[in-house]
């Protein structure tokens, strides 16, 4: 196996590799964007006073987080043409990835949230600050810190994710490794070469996140 | 046309719960075997024994770093060309009890270390032999600690194993994708695969979160 690795053609199709290394970042960092602006809105309609409002959000979040990705995928590939709704490949993936990241970064925001004793919420309606200045002052900064660490696992798992929008033809990495099979049926170098730019990009973010624990001190609510 | 349609996915049902039956077996294996070598992995891992340790702390990370699919790939095309032919259905159940494995044995190790170490010594005192320290004093705390995640990782493999649909392996998954090209109603084909997957996360989500309730109520108590 590995004293017939091909370094030559890894070599040849490196230009591919980081034009795919490439798109997998950007993909990844559209739906993570929109996963976290999902997530915040799903998590404060799951947190509403008002029933419906917190079951819609709640329908949403259960039914992304009990069914996998992949049929998730499928289904606004295949099923929005059949609405009449004509999208490229690489927008139909990103839909999908937004609102899956969007329903588990919705549950680690409200985890954070709720972590933070309802005294200090209390306290700062005593003091007469209002929603926003509660939220702004008291509630986020808290829960950013206690949220950091899930959040950035959550980035990996959707960086990792990202490998099924091959399945619907995207150039990506996972694509690239793909090609190299179906073209010069050199699977053990393509694949071994997909999981290495991946591997990039999660030691990245371990550190990133590891880097993050010691370095932004947040303080704990007690 | 819908209704036509409609009828002809009732007429494919049984084909549907074939592929069921399928993601199940593939899960199912998985999950007995994942659970297993995770667990003695997670043993290991937190043992005191360094070299042991690194060596499957760097393997997690090699897989927790990749996606699921790579790994599948991984190991469906390059396996044979080390000369080890492998058919769909064993290459995605090797797959999924070696990623379930790795996440299984963070889990475990994560419990063992939460106990406290006082309770070590104070076995280690009272004369008991390591594997005795193991099977009466740690391994009954530290599944309060391991239960809860375990039972999400569960979900997290059932959801998962629609990846290895993308080698022919005849799920759920693979059945929606199968039928969509004969009936081309996207959104009904994969609300029905969607529903599938549901009714065997949802009630393992409900457990998981039961079982966390549960477990930190009597982690109180004491």
């Amino acid at each position: 196996m590995l004293e017939a690795f091909n370094f030559r053609v890894i070599l040849e199709y490196m230009p591919l590799y980081l034009q795919c290394f490439s798109a997998t970042l950007w993909l990844s960092a559209l739906s993570l964007l929109g996963a976290i602006i999902v997530g915040t809105i799903a998590c404060a309609m799951r947190l509403s006073q008002s029933r419906t409002i917190s079951r819609i959000a709640g329908i949403y979040i259960e039914s992304i987080r009990s069914t996998p990705l992949l049929a998730q995928l499928y289904f606004f590939y295949f099923g929005l043409p059949s609405l009449g709704v004509m999208l490229p490949e690489w927008v139909t993936g990103i839909i999908a990835l937004t609102l899956n990241s969007g329903a588990y970064y919705a549950e680690i925001i409200r985890a954070g949230i709720q972590a933070i004793p309802y005294g200090q919420i209390e306290a700062g309606i005593a003091s007469g600050l209002n929603y926003f200045q509660r939220m702004r002052y008291i509630i986020l900064p808290q829960a950013l810190g206690m949220t950091i660490r899930p959040m950035l696992g959550q980035a990996i798992v959707l960086v990792k994710d990202s490998s099924l929008l091959s399945l619907i033809s995207i150039m990506e990495l996972t694509r690239a490794g793909q090609l190299l099979t179906s073209d010069r049926f050199m699977p053990t170098e393509g694949f071994l070469t997909t999981a290495a730019f991946y591997l990039v990009i999660y030691y990245l973010l371990k550190g990133f996140s590891g880097w993050s624990e010691k370095r932004l001190i947040f303080r704990e609510a007690h | 046309m819908w209704s036509f349609y409609f009828n002809e996915l009732i007429r494919s049902l049984p084909f549907f719960l074939k592929g069921l039956w399928m993601t199940v077996a593939v899960s199912g294996l998985s999950l007995i075997a994942g659970t297993i070598i995770g667990s003695i992995w997670g043993i290991m891992r937190s043992s005191r024994n360094k070299i042991l340790r690194s060596i499957i702390g760097a393997w997690v990370d090699l897989i927790r770093g990749t996606p699921f699919l790579v790994q599948v790939f991984i190991i469906f095309f390059i396996l044979p060309s080390a000369g080890i032919e492998l058919e769909a259905f064993p290459a995605a159940v090797i797959a999924l009890t070696n990623m379930g494995a790795c996440f299984i044995c963070e889990i475990v190790a994560g419990g063992i270390m939460a106990v406290p170490s006082g309770q070590r010594e104070a076995a280690t005192a009272s004369g008991l032999s390591s594997f005795q320290q193991l099977r009466y004093i740690v391994l009954p705390q530290a599944l309060r600690t391991i239960l809860p995640p375990l039972v999400g990782q569960y979900v997290l493999i059932v959801k998962d194993s629609s990846v290895v649909s993308a080698i022919g392996v005849v799920d759920v998954t693979r059945v929606g994708w199968l039928t969509v090209q004969r009936i081309p109603e996207g959104l009904m084909v994969f609300g029905l695969v969607g529903l599938l997957y549901f009714a065997i996360c949802y009630p393992l989500i409900n457990l998981s979160n039961v079982l966390e309730r549960r477990m930190t109520v009597v982690a109180t108590k004491l």
